[in-house]
Protein backbone atom coordinates (compact mmCIF):
# COMPACT_ATOMS: atom_id res chain seq x y z
CA UNK A 1 0.00 0.00 0.00
CA UNK A 2 1.26 3.31 -0.85
CA UNK A 3 1.27 6.52 1.40
CA UNK A 4 -2.02 8.74 1.04
CA UNK A 5 0.06 11.59 1.47
CA UNK A 6 2.81 11.57 -0.86
CA UNK A 7 1.74 8.68 -2.66
CA UNK A 8 5.46 7.48 -3.47
CA UNK A 9 7.01 5.68 -0.75
CA UNK A 10 5.43 2.30 1.16
CA UNK A 11 2.95 3.09 3.87
CA UNK A 12 4.42 1.51 7.00
CA UNK A 13 2.10 3.89 9.33
CA UNK A 14 -1.31 3.23 10.15
CA UNK A 15 -3.38 5.80 11.58
CA UNK A 16 -7.36 5.72 12.99
CA UNK A 17 -8.73 9.04 13.88
CA UNK A 18 -11.93 9.64 15.39
CA UNK A 19 -13.47 13.16 15.32
CA UNK A 20 -17.40 13.33 16.39
CA UNK A 21 -17.80 9.83 15.98
CA UNK A 22 -16.72 9.80 12.25
CA UNK A 23 -13.94 7.18 11.81
CA UNK A 24 -11.20 7.82 9.45
CA UNK A 25 -8.15 5.85 8.38
CA UNK A 26 -4.55 7.43 7.29
CA UNK A 27 -1.96 5.03 5.99
CA UNK A 28 1.30 7.16 5.65
CA UNK A 29 5.01 6.88 4.89
CA UNK A 30 7.68 7.04 7.61
CA UNK A 31 8.86 10.40 6.19
CA UNK A 32 4.70 12.01 5.85
CA UNK A 33 4.08 10.34 9.30
CA UNK A 34 6.99 12.29 10.90
CA UNK A 35 5.94 15.57 9.10
CA UNK A 36 2.67 15.51 10.22
CA UNK A 37 4.04 14.88 13.62
CA UNK A 38 2.94 11.18 14.15
CA UNK A 39 5.67 9.34 15.67
CA UNK A 40 6.28 5.36 16.33
CA UNK A 41 5.91 4.65 19.78
CA UNK A 42 9.71 3.59 20.07
CA UNK A 43 11.31 6.73 18.32
CA UNK A 44 13.27 8.75 20.87
CA UNK A 45 13.45 6.13 22.66
CA UNK A 46 17.49 6.07 23.27
CA UNK A 47 18.41 7.10 26.61
CA UNK A 48 19.72 10.79 26.50
CA UNK A 49 22.88 10.18 28.00
CA UNK A 50 24.77 12.36 25.88
CA UNK A 51 22.07 15.60 26.46
CA UNK A 52 22.40 15.00 30.12
CA UNK A 53 25.96 15.21 29.82
CA UNK A 54 26.14 18.07 27.84
CA UNK A 55 24.06 20.47 30.00
CA UNK A 56 25.35 18.95 32.58
CA UNK A 57 29.51 19.73 32.39
CA UNK A 58 28.10 23.13 30.55
CA UNK A 59 26.53 24.41 33.85
CA UNK A 60 28.86 22.50 35.80
CA UNK A 61 31.95 24.04 34.61
CA UNK A 62 30.99 27.68 33.71
CA UNK A 63 28.22 28.76 36.71
CA UNK A 64 26.98 32.01 35.97
CA UNK A 65 29.17 35.17 37.10
CA UNK A 66 32.16 32.61 38.23
CA UNK A 67 35.45 31.87 36.65
CA UNK A 68 35.40 28.48 34.70
CA UNK A 69 35.97 25.63 36.78
CA UNK A 70 39.31 23.92 36.14
CA UNK A 71 39.43 20.50 34.48
CA UNK A 72 40.21 17.29 36.82
CA UNK A 73 42.39 14.44 35.68
CA UNK A 74 41.92 11.06 37.18
CA UNK A 75 45.32 10.30 38.73
CA UNK A 76 44.19 6.53 38.06
CA UNK A 77 44.40 6.46 34.15
CA UNK A 78 44.91 9.90 33.03
CA UNK A 79 40.71 10.84 31.84
CA UNK A 80 39.69 14.29 32.17
CA UNK A 81 36.15 15.85 33.31
CA UNK A 82 36.02 16.86 30.02
CA UNK A 83 36.49 14.06 28.07
CA UNK A 84 34.20 12.22 30.01
CA UNK A 85 31.41 14.52 29.02
CA UNK A 86 32.28 14.39 25.59
CA UNK A 87 32.28 10.12 25.53
CA UNK A 88 30.16 9.11 28.31
CA UNK A 89 32.29 6.68 29.93
CA UNK A 90 34.63 6.51 32.65
CA UNK A 91 38.42 5.48 31.96
CA UNK A 92 38.25 2.94 35.32
CA UNK A 93 37.09 3.30 38.57
CA UNK A 94 39.35 5.94 40.08
CA UNK A 95 37.50 8.65 37.91
CA UNK A 96 34.47 8.12 39.71
CA UNK A 97 36.49 9.28 42.75
CA UNK A 98 38.61 12.09 41.16
CA UNK A 99 34.70 13.69 39.66
CA UNK A 100 32.99 12.42 42.91
CA UNK A 101 31.50 16.45 43.50
CA UNK A 102 31.10 16.93 40.34
CA UNK A 103 29.71 13.52 39.30
CA UNK A 104 26.42 14.07 42.04
CA UNK A 105 24.14 16.13 39.97
CA UNK A 106 24.88 14.05 36.61
CA UNK A 107 23.85 10.88 39.09
CA UNK A 108 21.15 12.42 40.25
CA UNK A 109 19.58 13.43 36.72
CA UNK A 110 20.23 9.95 35.49
CA UNK A 111 18.90 7.97 38.35
CA UNK A 112 16.74 10.15 40.45
CA UNK A 113 19.37 9.70 43.22
CA UNK A 114 23.38 9.84 44.00
CA UNK A 115 24.14 7.02 46.67
CA UNK A 116 24.09 3.51 46.26
CA UNK A 117 21.19 1.17 48.06
CA UNK A 118 22.13 -1.89 46.74
CA UNK A 119 24.36 -4.98 47.88
CA UNK A 120 27.70 -4.77 49.23
CA UNK A 121 30.42 -6.79 47.31
CA UNK A 122 32.08 -9.71 49.76
CA UNK A 123 35.27 -7.99 49.61
CA UNK A 124 33.90 -4.56 50.88
CA UNK A 125 31.50 -5.62 53.67
CA UNK A 126 34.64 -8.04 55.57
CA UNK A 127 31.99 -11.16 55.28
CA UNK A 128 30.83 -13.91 53.06
CA UNK A 129 27.31 -12.99 51.79
CA UNK A 130 25.24 -9.53 50.58
CA UNK A 131 23.17 -9.60 54.00
CA UNK A 132 26.12 -8.83 56.28
CA UNK A 133 25.33 -5.72 58.67
CA UNK A 134 26.72 -2.63 57.49
CA UNK A 135 29.37 -1.65 59.84
CA UNK A 136 28.29 1.33 62.29
CA UNK A 137 31.35 3.38 60.53
CA UNK A 138 29.20 3.68 57.48
CA UNK A 139 26.13 5.13 59.76
CA UNK A 140 28.80 7.84 61.34
CA UNK A 141 29.68 8.74 58.19
CA UNK A 142 26.14 9.39 56.56
CA UNK A 143 25.14 11.31 59.43
CA UNK A 144 28.15 13.60 58.96
CA UNK A 145 27.46 13.71 55.11
CA UNK A 146 23.55 14.63 55.97
CA UNK A 147 25.11 17.24 57.83
CA UNK A 148 26.96 18.52 55.42
CA UNK A 149 24.62 18.34 52.82
CA UNK A 150 22.13 20.64 54.88
CA UNK A 151 25.15 23.06 55.82
CA UNK A 152 25.28 24.12 52.04
CA UNK A 153 21.58 23.67 51.25
CA UNK A 154 21.92 20.50 49.09
CA UNK A 155 18.11 19.36 50.19
CA UNK A 156 18.44 16.28 47.34
CA UNK A 157 21.47 15.24 48.23
CA UNK A 158 20.34 15.36 51.78
CA UNK A 159 17.20 13.61 51.29
CA UNK A 160 18.99 10.49 49.37
CA UNK A 161 21.88 10.65 52.71
CA UNK A 162 18.53 10.38 55.10
CA UNK A 163 16.44 7.70 53.16
CA UNK A 164 19.68 5.43 52.94
CA UNK A 165 20.31 5.82 56.69
CA UNK A 166 16.87 5.05 57.19
CA UNK A 167 17.28 2.04 55.64
CA UNK A 168 20.31 0.94 57.29
CA UNK A 169 18.90 1.88 60.59
CA UNK A 170 15.37 -0.18 59.32
CA UNK A 171 17.54 -3.01 58.65
CA UNK A 172 19.12 -2.96 61.86
CA UNK A 173 16.49 -2.75 63.70
CA UNK A 174 15.24 -5.74 61.71
CA UNK A 175 18.03 -8.04 62.66
CA UNK A 176 17.56 -7.17 66.32
CA UNK A 177 13.80 -8.06 66.23
CA UNK A 178 15.26 -11.58 64.32
CA UNK A 179 17.17 -12.10 67.12
CA UNK B 1 30.96 -29.63 11.49
CA UNK B 2 29.49 -26.15 11.18
CA UNK B 3 29.51 -24.99 14.89
CA UNK B 4 31.77 -25.52 18.17
CA UNK B 5 28.70 -25.65 19.96
CA UNK B 6 27.39 -28.37 18.35
CA UNK B 7 25.89 -30.17 21.74
CA UNK B 8 23.93 -26.90 22.34
CA UNK B 9 22.47 -26.98 18.54
CA UNK B 10 20.87 -30.25 19.35
CA UNK B 11 18.43 -28.35 21.62
CA UNK B 12 16.42 -24.86 21.83
CA UNK B 13 17.66 -22.20 24.33
CA UNK B 14 16.65 -23.23 27.97
CA UNK B 15 14.78 -20.19 27.98
CA UNK B 16 12.62 -20.62 25.06
CA UNK B 17 11.44 -24.38 26.90
CA UNK B 18 7.88 -21.94 27.06
CA UNK B 19 7.56 -22.98 30.62
CA UNK B 20 7.46 -20.25 33.56
CA UNK B 21 5.07 -17.69 34.71
CA UNK B 22 2.66 -15.86 32.28
CA UNK B 23 4.35 -17.74 29.40
CA UNK B 24 1.55 -16.84 27.19
CA UNK B 25 2.81 -13.40 27.16
CA UNK B 26 6.01 -13.41 28.55
CA UNK B 27 8.84 -15.32 26.49
CA UNK B 28 11.88 -14.98 28.56
CA UNK B 29 13.58 -12.91 31.65
CA UNK B 30 17.12 -11.11 31.98
CA UNK B 31 19.29 -10.25 34.99
CA UNK B 32 22.62 -8.43 33.65
CA UNK B 33 25.08 -7.42 36.55
CA UNK B 34 27.72 -5.04 35.23
CA UNK B 35 31.26 -5.80 37.40
CA UNK B 36 34.32 -4.66 36.98
CA UNK B 37 38.11 -5.68 38.96
CA UNK B 38 39.41 -2.80 41.41
CA UNK B 39 42.46 -0.88 40.10
CA UNK B 40 42.04 -2.07 36.04
CA UNK B 41 41.03 0.61 33.50
CA UNK B 42 38.18 -0.29 31.77
CA UNK B 43 38.48 -2.29 28.60
CA UNK B 44 37.78 0.56 26.16
CA UNK B 45 40.34 2.34 27.71
CA UNK B 46 42.90 0.23 28.14
CA UNK B 47 46.07 -1.44 26.80
CA UNK B 48 45.89 -5.12 25.76
CA UNK B 49 47.97 -6.25 28.65
CA UNK B 50 45.22 -5.01 31.31
CA UNK B 51 42.98 -6.87 29.09
CA UNK B 52 45.36 -10.00 29.28
CA UNK B 53 45.42 -9.36 32.92
CA UNK B 54 41.41 -9.55 33.64
CA UNK B 55 41.16 -12.43 31.34
CA UNK B 56 44.31 -13.84 33.37
CA UNK B 57 42.05 -13.08 36.56
CA UNK B 58 39.13 -15.03 35.14
CA UNK B 59 41.00 -17.88 33.78
CA UNK B 60 42.74 -18.25 37.52
CA UNK B 61 38.86 -18.79 39.00
CA UNK B 62 37.66 -21.35 37.38
CA UNK B 63 40.21 -23.99 38.27
CA UNK B 64 39.44 -22.37 42.04
CA UNK B 65 36.36 -22.47 41.86
CA UNK B 66 33.75 -25.33 41.96
CA UNK B 67 30.67 -23.61 39.89
CA UNK B 68 32.87 -22.12 37.80
CA UNK B 69 34.61 -24.90 36.98
CA UNK B 70 31.64 -27.17 35.71
CA UNK B 71 31.05 -24.25 32.33
CA UNK B 72 32.15 -23.84 29.00
CA UNK B 73 34.63 -21.43 28.58
CA UNK B 74 36.54 -20.11 25.26
CA UNK B 75 38.19 -17.03 24.51
CA UNK B 76 36.67 -14.93 21.61
CA UNK B 77 39.30 -15.58 18.99
CA UNK B 78 38.44 -19.05 18.93
CA UNK B 79 34.72 -18.53 17.91
CA UNK B 80 34.24 -17.88 14.16
CA UNK B 81 31.81 -15.56 12.60
CA UNK B 82 28.94 -18.08 12.15
CA UNK B 83 29.56 -19.36 16.03
CA UNK B 84 29.49 -15.60 16.84
CA UNK B 85 26.08 -15.37 15.04
CA UNK B 86 25.25 -18.31 16.80
CA UNK B 87 25.59 -16.98 20.87
CA UNK B 88 23.70 -13.67 19.80
CA UNK B 89 20.32 -15.60 18.33
CA UNK B 90 20.71 -17.51 21.41
CA UNK B 91 21.27 -14.22 23.76
CA UNK B 92 23.87 -15.59 25.45
CA UNK B 93 26.19 -12.79 24.14
CA UNK B 94 25.45 -9.20 23.15
CA UNK B 95 25.24 -7.98 19.47
CA UNK B 96 28.47 -6.24 19.79
CA UNK B 97 30.34 -8.24 21.76
CA UNK B 98 32.42 -9.86 19.86
CA UNK B 99 33.01 -6.98 17.00
CA UNK B 100 36.32 -5.55 16.70
CA UNK B 101 39.28 -6.24 18.55
CA UNK B 102 39.15 -9.68 20.37
CA UNK B 103 41.02 -9.53 24.01
CA UNK B 104 37.64 -10.99 25.21
CA UNK B 105 36.78 -14.33 26.77
CA UNK B 106 33.03 -16.25 27.10
CA UNK B 107 31.63 -18.32 30.00
CA UNK B 108 28.37 -20.14 29.57
CA UNK B 109 27.09 -22.35 32.96
CA UNK B 110 26.05 -26.01 31.88
CA UNK B 111 22.26 -24.87 32.17
CA UNK B 112 23.15 -22.87 29.63
CA UNK B 113 20.77 -20.11 31.07
CA UNK B 114 23.93 -17.83 32.66
CA UNK B 115 26.54 -16.39 30.87
CA UNK B 116 29.81 -14.14 31.21
CA UNK B 117 31.00 -12.05 28.71
CA UNK B 118 34.90 -10.89 30.14
CA UNK B 119 35.75 -7.27 28.63
CA UNK B 120 32.63 -6.17 27.19
CA UNK B 121 32.15 -2.45 28.53
CA UNK B 122 32.67 -3.68 31.76
CA UNK B 123 35.31 -6.11 32.99
CA UNK B 124 32.59 -8.84 33.80
CA UNK B 125 28.80 -8.83 32.16
CA UNK B 126 27.18 -11.64 34.54
CA UNK B 127 23.74 -12.60 33.16
CA UNK B 128 21.66 -14.84 33.22
CA UNK B 129 17.89 -15.53 31.63
CA UNK B 130 14.85 -17.47 32.72
CA UNK B 131 11.86 -18.43 30.53
CA UNK B 132 8.46 -16.49 31.39
CA UNK B 133 8.35 -13.87 33.92
CA UNK B 134 11.17 -14.62 36.53
CA UNK B 135 12.93 -11.84 37.58
CA UNK B 136 13.72 -13.70 41.20
CA UNK B 137 14.65 -16.44 39.65
CA UNK B 138 16.95 -14.76 37.04
CA UNK B 139 18.25 -12.85 39.87
CA UNK B 140 19.73 -15.28 42.19
CA UNK B 141 21.23 -17.35 39.61
CA UNK B 142 23.66 -14.50 38.71
CA UNK B 143 23.49 -13.58 42.35
CA UNK B 144 25.63 -17.13 42.63
CA UNK B 145 27.92 -16.30 40.56
CA UNK B 146 28.79 -13.12 41.34
CA UNK B 147 29.18 -13.50 45.15
CA UNK B 148 31.60 -17.03 44.31
CA UNK B 149 33.85 -14.91 41.86
CA UNK B 150 33.22 -11.68 44.44
CA UNK B 151 34.77 -13.84 46.94
CA UNK B 152 38.12 -14.31 44.98
CA UNK B 153 38.19 -10.88 43.12
CA UNK B 154 38.10 -7.40 44.79
CA UNK B 155 34.87 -5.49 42.63
CA UNK B 156 35.19 -1.49 42.03
CA UNK B 157 33.37 -0.66 44.76
CA UNK B 158 32.78 2.71 46.09
CA UNK B 159 30.20 3.17 49.10
CA UNK B 160 28.43 6.27 47.25
CA UNK B 161 28.26 4.99 43.78
CA UNK B 162 28.40 1.50 44.58
CA UNK B 163 29.29 -0.96 42.39
CA UNK B 164 31.44 0.97 39.74
CA UNK B 165 31.06 0.75 35.87
CA UNK B 166 31.93 2.10 32.54
CA UNK B 167 29.06 3.95 31.90
CA UNK B 168 27.41 6.16 34.34
CA UNK B 169 24.26 4.59 33.39
CA UNK B 170 24.87 1.20 35.06
CA UNK B 171 26.65 2.54 37.97
CA UNK B 172 25.34 1.48 41.61
CA UNK B 173 23.58 -2.17 41.48
CA UNK B 174 25.33 -2.82 38.12
CA UNK B 175 21.91 -4.53 37.35
CA UNK B 176 19.85 -4.48 34.36
CA UNK B 177 16.78 -6.53 34.41
CA UNK B 178 14.54 -6.90 31.32
CA UNK B 179 11.69 -8.80 30.31
CA UNK B 180 10.97 -9.75 26.80
CA UNK B 181 7.07 -9.62 26.43
CA UNK B 182 4.53 -10.22 23.63
CA UNK B 183 1.95 -7.25 23.16
CA UNK B 184 0.04 -8.17 19.58
CA UNK B 185 -3.29 -7.10 21.31
CA UNK B 186 -1.80 -3.76 22.47
CA UNK B 187 -0.49 -3.53 18.94
CA UNK B 188 -3.49 -4.21 17.17
CA UNK B 189 -5.80 -1.95 19.28
CA UNK B 190 -3.45 0.72 18.53
CA UNK B 191 -2.98 1.23 22.32
CA UNK B 192 0.61 0.58 22.52
CA UNK B 193 1.79 4.16 22.26
CA UNK B 194 -0.38 5.16 25.18
CA UNK B 195 0.76 2.14 26.96
CA UNK B 196 4.40 2.48 26.09
CA UNK B 197 4.32 6.33 27.34
CA UNK B 198 3.03 5.28 30.83
CA UNK B 199 6.15 2.52 31.22
CA UNK B 200 8.08 4.88 30.59
CA UNK B 201 7.14 7.42 32.95
CA UNK B 202 7.26 4.76 35.47
CA UNK B 203 11.15 4.62 34.99
CA UNK B 204 11.14 1.80 32.60
CA UNK B 205 12.71 1.72 29.47
CA UNK B 206 10.53 -0.33 26.40
CA UNK B 207 12.54 -1.32 23.17
CA UNK B 208 11.47 -3.65 20.14
CA UNK B 209 12.93 -6.85 19.57
CA UNK B 210 16.61 -6.79 18.31
CA UNK B 211 17.95 -2.73 18.05
CA UNK B 212 17.43 0.17 18.92
CA UNK B 213 15.05 2.95 16.35
CA UNK B 214 14.19 -0.03 14.02
CA UNK B 215 11.14 -1.38 13.67
CA UNK B 216 9.15 -3.65 15.89
CA UNK B 217 9.19 -7.51 14.67
CA UNK B 218 7.35 -9.90 15.97
CA UNK B 219 4.87 -7.17 18.50
CA UNK B 220 8.40 -8.20 20.90
CA UNK B 221 9.35 -5.54 23.60
CA UNK B 222 11.87 -5.44 25.41
CA UNK B 223 10.87 -3.63 29.10
CA UNK B 224 14.12 -2.95 31.18
CA UNK B 225 14.93 -0.69 34.39
CA UNK B 226 16.29 2.67 33.73
CA UNK B 227 17.58 3.50 37.05
CA UNK B 228 20.63 1.18 38.40
CA UNK B 229 21.50 3.51 41.38
CA UNK B 230 19.70 4.60 44.57
CA UNK B 231 17.26 1.35 44.53
CA UNK B 232 18.01 -1.80 46.16
CA UNK B 233 18.47 -5.12 43.49
CA UNK B 234 14.84 -5.57 45.43
CA UNK B 235 13.49 -2.47 44.82
CA UNK B 236 14.45 -3.48 40.52
CA UNK B 237 13.06 -6.90 40.77
CA UNK B 238 10.24 -5.39 42.63
CA UNK B 239 8.96 -2.47 39.80
CA UNK B 240 9.77 -4.87 36.59
CA UNK B 241 7.77 -7.75 38.45
CA UNK B 242 4.71 -5.20 39.33
CA UNK B 243 5.21 -2.70 36.03
CA UNK B 244 4.93 -6.17 33.58
CA UNK B 245 1.68 -7.50 35.34
CA UNK B 246 0.19 -4.51 34.94
CA UNK B 247 1.30 -4.75 30.95
CA UNK B 248 -0.45 -8.09 31.03
CA UNK B 249 -3.22 -7.03 32.21
CA UNK B 250 -3.97 -4.20 29.95
CA UNK B 251 -2.64 -6.36 27.16
CA UNK B 252 -5.61 -9.44 28.07
CA UNK B 253 -8.16 -6.47 28.18
CA UNK B 254 -6.99 -5.26 24.47
CA UNK B 255 -6.85 -9.28 23.50
CA UNK B 256 -10.58 -9.05 25.27
CA UNK B 257 -11.50 -6.28 22.87
CA UNK B 258 -10.60 -8.19 19.39
CA UNK B 259 -12.23 -11.00 20.69
CA UNK B 260 -15.34 -8.79 21.52
CA UNK B 261 -15.48 -6.42 18.30
CA UNK B 262 -13.68 -8.81 15.69
CA UNK B 263 -13.59 -11.88 16.92
CA UNK B 264 -13.74 -13.29 12.92
CA UNK B 265 -11.06 -10.85 11.75
CA UNK B 266 -8.61 -11.81 14.35
CA UNK B 267 -9.57 -15.96 13.60
CA UNK B 268 -9.03 -15.51 9.79
CA UNK B 269 -5.55 -13.86 10.75
CA UNK B 270 -3.83 -16.34 12.90
CA UNK B 271 -5.19 -18.98 10.11
CA UNK B 272 -3.69 -17.21 7.39
CA UNK B 273 -0.54 -16.64 9.57
CA UNK B 274 -0.46 -20.46 10.09
CA UNK B 275 -1.73 -21.35 6.05
CA UNK B 276 1.66 -19.92 4.73
CA UNK B 277 3.84 -21.13 7.55
CA UNK B 278 2.48 -24.75 6.97
CA UNK B 279 2.81 -24.27 3.43
CA UNK B 280 5.02 -21.30 1.76
CA UNK B 281 8.32 -21.61 -0.23
CA UNK B 282 10.14 -18.75 0.65
CA UNK B 283 10.36 -17.32 3.77
CA UNK B 284 12.38 -14.37 5.73
CA UNK B 285 12.89 -14.24 9.21
CA UNK B 286 11.09 -11.15 9.27
CA UNK B 287 8.24 -12.39 7.92
CA UNK B 288 8.46 -15.58 10.03
CA UNK B 289 8.58 -13.41 13.30
CA UNK B 290 5.42 -11.60 12.57
CA UNK B 291 3.33 -14.77 11.43
CA UNK B 292 4.78 -16.81 14.22
CA UNK B 293 3.38 -13.77 16.34
CA UNK B 294 0.08 -14.42 15.18
CA UNK B 295 0.71 -18.10 15.80
CA UNK B 296 1.69 -17.40 19.46
CA UNK B 297 -1.56 -15.12 19.72
CA UNK B 298 -3.63 -18.08 17.91
CA UNK B 299 -2.15 -20.58 20.56
CA UNK B 300 -2.79 -18.00 23.89
CA UNK B 301 -6.45 -17.41 22.63
CA UNK B 302 -6.97 -21.02 21.96
CA UNK B 303 -7.46 -20.55 18.33
CA UNK B 304 -4.79 -22.95 18.04
CA UNK B 305 -4.75 -25.44 19.99
CA UNK B 306 -2.39 -28.08 18.76
CA UNK B 307 0.95 -26.05 18.72
CA UNK B 308 2.60 -25.00 21.98
CA UNK B 309 4.84 -22.08 23.17
CA UNK B 310 7.83 -24.39 23.21
CA UNK B 311 7.32 -25.44 19.56
CA UNK B 312 6.70 -22.08 18.13
CA UNK B 313 9.72 -20.47 19.90
CA UNK B 314 11.98 -23.44 18.63
CA UNK B 315 10.59 -22.05 15.07
CA UNK B 316 11.49 -18.59 15.99
CA UNK B 317 14.86 -19.81 17.32
CA UNK B 318 15.61 -21.65 13.60
CA UNK B 319 14.00 -19.04 11.36
CA UNK B 320 17.43 -17.30 12.60
CA UNK B 321 20.22 -17.47 10.66
CA UNK B 322 22.97 -18.81 12.08
CA UNK B 323 20.45 -21.32 13.56
CA UNK B 324 18.87 -21.93 10.31
CA UNK B 325 22.62 -22.47 8.58
CA UNK B 326 23.32 -24.87 11.31
CA UNK B 327 19.73 -26.88 11.42
CA UNK B 328 21.00 -27.81 7.62
CA UNK B 329 24.73 -27.92 8.17
CA UNK B 330 25.78 -25.45 5.41
CA UNK B 331 26.42 -22.25 5.03
CA UNK B 332 23.89 -20.48 3.08
CA UNK B 333 23.41 -16.90 1.57
CA UNK B 334 20.55 -14.43 2.65
CA UNK B 335 18.63 -15.39 -0.62
CA UNK B 336 18.88 -19.23 -0.20
CA UNK B 337 18.49 -19.15 3.19
CA UNK B 338 14.99 -17.70 2.26
CA UNK B 339 14.10 -21.31 0.75
CA UNK B 340 15.79 -22.78 3.56
CA UNK B 341 13.89 -20.97 6.05
CA UNK B 342 10.71 -22.47 4.36
CA UNK B 343 11.53 -25.91 4.28
CA UNK B 344 12.39 -25.92 7.92
CA UNK B 345 9.32 -24.34 8.98
CA UNK B 346 7.19 -26.96 6.67
CA UNK B 347 8.98 -29.77 8.32
CA UNK B 348 9.09 -28.30 12.18
CA UNK B 349 4.75 -27.52 11.20
CA UNK B 350 4.36 -31.33 9.23
CA UNK B 351 3.42 -33.04 11.99
CA UNK B 352 0.72 -30.76 13.51
CA UNK B 353 -2.40 -31.26 13.22
CA UNK B 354 -5.16 -28.89 12.16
Amino acid sequence: MLCQNCKKREAVVHLTKIVNNEKTALSLCKECAAAKGFHSPLDNMPFPLAEILSTMAATTTTPKGAEPKEDITCPQCGMTFDDFTRQGRFGCGGCYRAFRNRLEPIMRKIHGSSLHRGGVPTSHNGESGASAPIPVKEEERLEEELKKAIDSEEFERAADIRDKLKAIRDSQSLEKQQR
Amino acid sequence: MLTMFEDMAKSPAAWLSGKGEESLVVLSTRVRLARNVAGCSYPASSDSDTKKRIIGYFDSLLSRSSILSKGRYCQASEIGELDKNFLIERHLISPTFLNGERTKALFIDPSERLSIMINEEDHLRIQSLSPGLDPKGAFELAAEYDAEIGRHLEYDYDSDFGYLTACPTNAGTGMRTSVLIHLPGLVLTREIEKVISTITRSGLIVRGFYGEGTDVLGNLFQVSNQNTLGLTENDILEQIGSVTREIIDREAAARQRLVDEAADMIADKIWRAYGILKHARVLTSEEVMNLLSALRLGHAMKIIDFLNIAQINEVLLLSQPAHLQNYFGAEMDAAKRDFARAQMVREKMAGSKD
